[in-house]
């Protein structure tokens, strides 16, 4: 069997894992890069808005701080604050160097980086490309890899010396050495050999889990691969009843339904209507927001050329707001005719400006939908986009509980609390790949030893079985009742009954999943793939589904129908989950977060601490700021 | 509003392979690639074939539907007539895995082979200044999706794998002129271009334009602009920068 020596390996090639592999080598580790698809392709490339980084070039007030706190709200405090403080700090950084290695963001008129106003974000603050930052984001990590390689190959005469790609293939086990990652097992999607990567180091940076649900802005990759690896391997996951469903997916035609539409399009000035043409958004200001929101149209429309005397426009509250009051409406029977409701930029802006600011939102619908968006509204409605939980990490380094593994991106969770802002993935990525890959590199280098290479036995037989499996199930089918079954019981609105029917769905998959079969041989065979997969899927939706049960109250992204209110002493409480190495039984514990830094919440206002916090917690608080 | 179309579709591995037909639901607003998942989920579990963002923005899902490349994720079936028989088959011009997925490893070998962008030592991250109007140039070639159609389509090399050692394509030629561009790139790659990257092969026929589903503007913008500077030795870029500039404000 095909077998590779590194010091680090990264699984995943996005934003976060190309990030954390330019790190790594950097520091002088040889690095693997693996990925399911070609390079390139990776969910990162999908983004559209920008990247959130307090740089203040559209607006000189802006600084970290006022981004950690827009951070902090956006995920209803539930946030790993350290994570959200060097966040704020690091991400302008992380954006400039993109610009030292060939990124062309879009420009101010001083020739400075661009920046576009967001949901939940105080200024304008998204570097952005167009609608197509995400591309712009992936092509420069990528071409500072090869930069790297062409380094390598005129100092030793082998490009892939210290950094390879291996693309299109799939981890399916993480291996250990006793207690600690002694690497990684997989096959190539090509021919279905197995590799082995022996190395003591791996960053897990595999993206999201959005396959499980059919509505979804996530591509076939979003299969939780990730999430399960960390949990097969003994790490623990935290937040994963938090999903954001974004406001706004596709709704027509069926085949399309749940790509994305960007929140560009209303931080530029599109607006919201039900089928009455209201802009009911500003229905729907919940109260610890009413003082920072506008309450007339007139007012929202002015603040988009004079922030400092108006309060922004409703449109832009965060994404779970926005969510469920266009759930809302299309309840209340105010929907538009293909079942989602009327978002609007045609009106608002002159045709070539729309073209030149969303061009791929243009080009997008009127490919797809028939709708000329310079013309008419398009029609939308939410979509599973995002997870907010993931696996708990170390915040400094991206450790994870097991040595030797490290965490960076949408697989990690903790940074975004209950709800993620727009713009502050892309972000997250470079700050926290970087530091995963800075984490991997000292985590090698104070080794005295490489762990033993590990046995893979057990998981080559667990890969191969689906094939040897004559006449067993179609695993399309039982994917798509999974998905069904997470988009009807525990989608945008939940309740405890629906939940607890979800999860026996989801028992009864897992043992269907046991007899699924595929045809065909082992070159690229999606069949057979498919069902490796589910047993990530079924895995990951049961740690959503026993999370949402447990958690008896409403934030961010878990919205509970039957306990409607945010309550101050959830807030104070993480749900971790941890699963067996041999995917049985996931178990869910509370876990107490530590209380913020005095310095961090001094931030605050009292009155906004007021909405979120126990009265202890505020009694810490005022003797914080006292001592400040 | 749902009717049964005809595809036929090129199956095999290896080297070997045939068209095998299929007859298929299709229902309203559905594109090529739907069709073609349709497939996969009812009749044949192991066709193979790339793809991912399903919205025109990843290039993954590339292949020649009725012998033109297209996206199949942006090829809607209204385009066709219900009676009309859809042959769809891998990209021509690089070797086929399976199915509709090929071996397009000649394209990442070729952007390795291209000198990386070069800014000057002394200017640090944060201290970029650029105005709009020059980044807008590089900014079109960076569109690029890397569906590698471009390449494809390219009769250099689409018929004759002997040019593909010295021909990096209109991709990778065009992301030449892209850095070439750059504001702050200090290589001149004009020589390189015409000696190391063949560009002298291109007779400046506009397929690789036509096809691009970013609607960049290949020949146009990247490669007559190139193949000038080659032949213009004495061209000095500040001046050809301000002309450009004065153009394109001057419309
Ligand atoms: C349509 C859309 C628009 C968005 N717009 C924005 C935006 O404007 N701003 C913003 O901040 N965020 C945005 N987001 C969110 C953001 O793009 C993602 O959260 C982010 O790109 C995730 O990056 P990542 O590096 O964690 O993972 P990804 O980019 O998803 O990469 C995951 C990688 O892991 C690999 N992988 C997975 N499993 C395995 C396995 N088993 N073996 C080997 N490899 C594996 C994959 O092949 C892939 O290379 C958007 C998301 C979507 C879907
Ligand atoms: S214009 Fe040049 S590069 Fe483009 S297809 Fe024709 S010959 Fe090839
Ligand atoms: S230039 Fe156009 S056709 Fe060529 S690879 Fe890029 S997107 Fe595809
Ligand atoms: S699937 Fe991404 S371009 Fe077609």
């Amino acid at each position: 069997m095909e077998r590779h020596e590194y010091d680090v390996v990264v699984i995943g090639a996005g934003g976060a894992g190309l990030r954390a592999a330019i790190e790594a080598r950097q520091q002088g580790k040889r690095t693997a890069i693996i990925c399911k698809s070609l390079f390139g392709k990776a969910h990162t490339v999908m983004a559209e808005g920008g990247a959130a980084a307090a740089m203040g070039n559209v607006n000189p007030d802006d600084n970290w701080m006022v981004h950690f706190r827009d951070t902090m709200r956006g995920g209803k405090f539930l946030n790993n604050w350290r994570m959200a403080e060097l966040h704020a700090k690091e991400a302008p950084d992380r954006v400039w160097e993109l610009e030292a290695w060939g990124a062309l963001f879009d420009r101010t008129k001083d020739g400075k980086i661009s920046q576009r106003n967001f949901g939940g974000h105080e200024y304008p603050r998204l570097a952005h490309v167009g609608d197509r930052t995400g591309l712009e984001l992936i092509r420069t990590l990528q071409q500072r890899v090869v930069a790297l390689q062409q380094e390598d190959e005129r100092e030793h005469g082998d490009p892939e010396a210290f950094i390879k790609v291996f693309a299109e293939c799939t981890i399916t086990r993480l291996l250990k050495d006793g207690d600690a990652i002694a690497g990684a097992f997989g096959y190539w999607r090509e021919t279905g050999d197995f590799l082995v990567f022996d190395a003591p180091a791996v960053v897990l940076a595999t993206g999201g889990i959005g396959k499980s649900y059919v509505v979804t802005s996530n591509s076939w990759e979003y299969t939780g691969d990730g999430h399960a690896l960390a949990l097969l391997a003994g790490a623990k996951l935290i937040n994963m009843e938090f999903i954001q469903f974004h406001p706004t997916g596709m709704v027509w035609p069926p085949s399309v339904r749940g790509i994305l539409v960007t929140e560009s399009v209303r931080g530029d000035g599109g607006v919201l209507r039900n089928s009455e043409g209201r802009r009911f958004m500003f229905d729907y200001v919940p109260d610890v927001f009413k003082d920072k929101y506008a309450t007339t149209e007139e007012e929202g429309d002015r603040w988009y050329t004079d922030q400092a005397n108006n309060r922004r426009p409703p449109e832009l509250l965060p994404r779970d707001e926005v969510a469920r009051a266009i759930n809302a409406e299309v309840k209340a029977g105010r929907g538009s005719p293909q079942g989602g409701v009327f978002l609007d930029v045609s009106s608002r802006l002159p045709a070539a400006e729309i073209i030149r600011r969303l061009p791929s939102m243009h080009h997008q619908f009127k490919e797809l939908a028939d709708v000329d968006i310079t013309q008419e509204p398009m029609q939308v409605g939410p979509t599973c986009h995002y997870i907010m939980g993931g696996v708990e990490v170390d915040a400094d380094s991206g450790a994870a509980s097991v040595p030797g593994l490290f965490a960076a991106g949408e697989v990690s969770g903790g940074m975004h609390g209950s709800n993620r802002l727009g713009g502050n993935s892309l972000s997250d990525l470079l700050v926290f790949g970087r530091r995963a890959g800075l984490g991997a590199a000292a985590y090698v280098d104070g080794l005295s030893a490489r762990p033993a290479t590990a046995d893979v036995d057990d998981a080559m037989s667990e890969a191969v079985a689906p094939l040897e499996r004559t006449g067993g199930e179609n695993p399309y089918e039982v994917h798509h009742e999974l998905q069904r079954t997470m988009n009807d019981l525990v989608g945008i609105i939940r309740k405890a009954g629906e939940i607890t029917e979800a999860l026996q769905v989801v028992e009864k998959l897992k043992e269907r999943s046991k007899n699924t079969g595929s045809s065909g041989s082992r070159v690229y065979n999606p069949g057979w793939h498919l069902a490796i997969d589910l047993r990530n899927m079924l895995l990951v939706s049961e740690c959503v589904a026993r999370a949402a049960l447990l958690r008896e109250e409403s934030r961010g992204g878990h919205t509970r129908d039957d306990h409607p209110g945010m309550s101050p002493e959830w807030r104070q409480k993480l749900l971790v989950c941890s699963a067996a190495s041999d995917a049985s039984g996931v178990t869910v514990e509370e876990k107490v977060q530590p209380s913020m830094r005095g310095d961090l919440i001094s931030l605050f206002e009292r009155s906004e601490l007021e909405k979120y916090l126990t009265g202890d917690e505020l009694a810490e608080y005022d003797a914080a700021v006292k001592e400040s | 509003m749902g009717y049964k179309a005809k595809f036929r579709v090129w199956r095999g591995e290896g080297g070997e392979g045939q068209l095998e037909d299929f007859t298929v639901e299709v229902n309203e607003g559905e594109v090529v690639l739907d069709v073609i998942h349709r497939l996969q989920a009812t009749q044949a579990p192991d066709l193979a074939v790339r793809w991912n963002c399903k919205a025109g923005k990843c290039g993954s899902c590339s292949m020649e539907i009725n012998g033109k490349p297209r996206l199949g994720c942006m090829t809607r079936m209204s385009t066709f007539e219900e009676s009309e028989t859809i042959t769809v088959t891998p990209m021509r011009t690089f070797p086929v895995i399976k199915d509709l997925v090929c071996d397009v490893s000649f394209n990442y070998q070729k952007a390795r082979e291209i000198p990386s962008f070069t800014p000057p030592k002394d200017v640090k991250p944060g201290e970029y200044r650029m105005q709009q109007i020059d980044v807008e140039r590089s900014q079109e070639f960076r569109k690029c999706i890397e569906c590698f159609m471009c390449n494809n389509v390219c009769h250099v090399i689409r018929d004759h794998d002997e040019n593909k050692p010295a021909f990096a394509g209109p991709r990778f030629l065009m992301r030449i002129a892209e850095l070439d561009m750059h504001p702050y790139d200090e290589v001149d790659r004009k020589d390189a271009a015409q000696e190391e990257h063949g560009l002298g092969y291109c007779n400046i026929t506009k397929c690789c334009t036509e096809v691009c589903p970013e609607h960049i503007k290949i020949t146009d913008n990247a490669l007559i602009p190139m193949k000038e500077r080659v032949v213009d030795r004495k061209y000095d870029p500040l001046v050809w920068l301000g002309s450009k500039i004065f153009k394109r404000s001057g419309v």
